[in-house]
């Protein structure tokens, strides 16, 4: 039996879809343990329809701490608030999704609880053995935390979506002082434009890489992953030619994706890029260079140049939608 | 601005990854100093230095490494690049864990006292991306981890951050002392500028490679070695890895011959269109 505690995540009051996979991880850690409690932490100011939001799945309770400190997040004001809530519910395990906020905040959440961490674990085997990926995908790592208290962010393509449960869990709000900013402060936050969908939560994902030429002909396959309602990304490759902004980066260095369909166009396949998409249920690979590397881990192969094929896909896969 | 980077040794990421009898084969492996480290060091030398007609430099930079005693070779290469001075603290590649090297940066740092320690983002090896946080942490300092940006105030008492986060970026300001992570695209032309950078100001891409002078002077700079015990430092370690395993090998699928055959297979054999 063990408490075991999720950091969920909010922006402006709607709950971060990455929560749910949190959840995921929270329950398998309880199974893990022969039994016990999860419990939900939401920290923030102004948390609106987002703690009713997460009681809503199987989670045992749901806590808030609401503060105007804890309004914009700062890992220095809330790593406290979240080890402090650990200690009161005697949490022997916490957990979150290894969002950017997920892997900026746990660390120093371990530090504050001198616990010890896995990162991005893939599975749970045992109350304090973890699976993770390491060395961009190469190698699986089995990996024992010898704390007694164990701290792990789960690497969100790992686990699944938590599904609403039937009854929803109790919303307790707890008063727990914000730690001091040290001098900290955010001074704004720029957030891309984007039509589509996040890169980790599409279900479709079309990717380009330096052979794509230049950042103009991007468009091509923004439009392709419109008509499939999917999310557009890119090597690091074409990244670092400037191509496209670092956002859209798949790969070890980048985003991990798993989507349904992964389409990877004009890309080589190197290591690091297979790192962040060979999870993907189906890979499709569109490369003139019949040797490149994505067609061993591609599902469908089409050996080809990108400028004879890609409006053409377009075209048919938008005349069979509107069929 | 006195800075303090980090920088561990891996094996070479472009390098076919062996495993034998559950942990990994190092045998012929290539080390590198860790490529989002070699990018920290870049960010700390254009913190430091004097740019068009800026008569002063304005900081030093010190490389701290931590490995077996031929890592003074990605040390030596670090100093070409430009950094003033390197201190090894000995170790082996795979005995220690975040926490330990996190303990060993604490007592460098309280040695140093430093006002900005900058790291890489993660190791592409280990991929725990936890040091930085740690750190920050026990040494109860502030934080911005995953920068695309670093600029430092007019006074040099501050630095403001660019952080790479979901679906978009975000500025934070960190009074110093302060702990910083980089990552890619802080090697952009124009994304890191101490206080007499000129605006206009345009790096090369990238990591900067060592000239033939920087080598040639890295041969005289110090480097100094540090053992455990002179540290103070006797962390026990948090994490164990137990044992290492190939990941399942995906199964090359077939070839189509047009994006006619393409749309029938997605349709009507993988169903996901």
């Amino acid at each position: 039996m063990s408490n075991v505690l999720v950091v969920a995540e909010q922006q402006h009051g709607v709950l971060r879809s990455a929560s749910l996979n949190a959840i995921s991880l929270g329950r398998a850690l309880v199974a893990a343990n022969g039994g016990g409690t999860l419990t939900a932490l939401l920290v923030g100011h102004e948390l609106g329809s987002a703690a009713a939001e997460l009681a809503r799945y199987p989670v045992d309770q749901v806590l808030t701490v609401d503060h105007p400190a804890l309004a914009a997040y700062l890992a220095e004001t809330h790593a406290p608030v979240v080890a402090a809530v650990a200690q009161q519910l005697a949490a022997e395990q916490v957990a979150a999704t290894a969002t950017s906020t997920g892997k900026d905040l746990l660390p120093r959440v371990a530090a504050l609880l001198d616990a010890g961490m896995a990162s991005e674990i893939a599975a749970v085997v045992g109350p304090r053995r973890f699976k993770r990926p390491m060395l961009a995908g190469n190698a699986i790592g089995l990996v024992e935390v010898l704390t007694s208290r164990v701290v792990v962010t789960g690497r969100q393509t790992e686990w699944p979506a938590a599904q609403p449960s039937a009854a929803a869990a109790p919303i307790t709000a707890t008063a727990v002082p914000p730690g001091p900013a040290l001098g900290a402060e955010v001074l704004g936050l720029a957030q891309l434009p984007s039509e589509r969908p996040e890169l980790t939560e599409a279900r479709v994902v079309v990717t380009g890489g330096r052979g794509m030429g230049s950042g103009e002909n991007f468009k091509h396959l923004g439009a392709l992953a419109d008509v499939l309602g999917g999310a557009l990304g890119a090597t690091r490759a074409a990244c670092d030619a400037g191509m496209v902004p670092n956002d859209l980066q798949v790969g070890q260095t980048g985003k991990v994706v798993a989507p349904e369909l992964y389409l990877a166009v004009g890309v080589s396949g190197a290591i690091q890029h297979l790192a962040g998409m060979k999870s993907s249920r189906v890979i499709v690979a569109i490369n003139k260079n019949a040797e490149a590397p994505i067609f061993q881990v591609a599902d469908y192969g089409l050996v080809a140049k990108w400028e004879d094929t890609i409006e053409d896909l377009t075209t048919k896969l938008r005349a069979l939608r509107s069929a | 601005m006195k800075i303090l980077v980090t920088a561990k040794r891996v094996p070479d990421p472009e390098q076919k990854v062996k495993i034998k009898d559950g942990a990994l084969d190092l045998s012929g492996a290539n080390f590198i100093v860790n490529p989002f480290d070699e990018y920290a060091v870049e960010a700390a030398l254009r913190l430091t230095e004097k740019v068009e007609g800026a008569t002063t430099r304005c900081g030093e930079v010190t490389v701290l490494g931590i490995g077996p005693k031929d890592m003074s070779q990605q040390l030596r290469s670090c100093l070409a690049m430009g950094a003033d001075r390197a201190l090894l603290v000995e170790g082996s590649d795979e005995g220690l864990d975040s926490e330990q090297v996190a303990r060993v940066i604490v007592a460098v740092y309280q040695r140093e006292r430093p006002d900005l320690l900058l790291l890489g983002k993660q190791t592409v090896d280990g991929e725990s991306n936890q040091v930085a946080q740690l750190v920050a942490g026990y040494l109860g300092l502030p934080q911005a981890c995953f920068a695309c940006t670093i600029e430092a105030s007019a006074d040099g008492k501050s630095v403001v951050v660019g952080r790479e986060v979901d679906g978009g970026t975000e500025t934070k300001r960190l009074p110093l002392p302060a702990v910083v992570t980089v990552d890619l695209r802080s090697v952009l032309p124009q994304s890191v500028r101490n206080q007499q950078t000129p605006a206009t100001h345009a790096y090369p891409e990238g990591p900067r490679y060592a000239s033939l002078k920087g080598i040639m002077a890295s041969k005289k700079k110090p480097l100094d070695s540090l053992d455990l015990a002179t540290l103070g430092v006797t962390a026990t370690p948090r994490l164990k890895l137990l044992s290492l395993e190939a990941p399942p090998q995906r199964q090359a699928g077939v070839k189509v011959e047009s994006v006619d055959a393409l749309i029938d297979k997605l349709r009507h054999e993988a169903k996901v269109i």
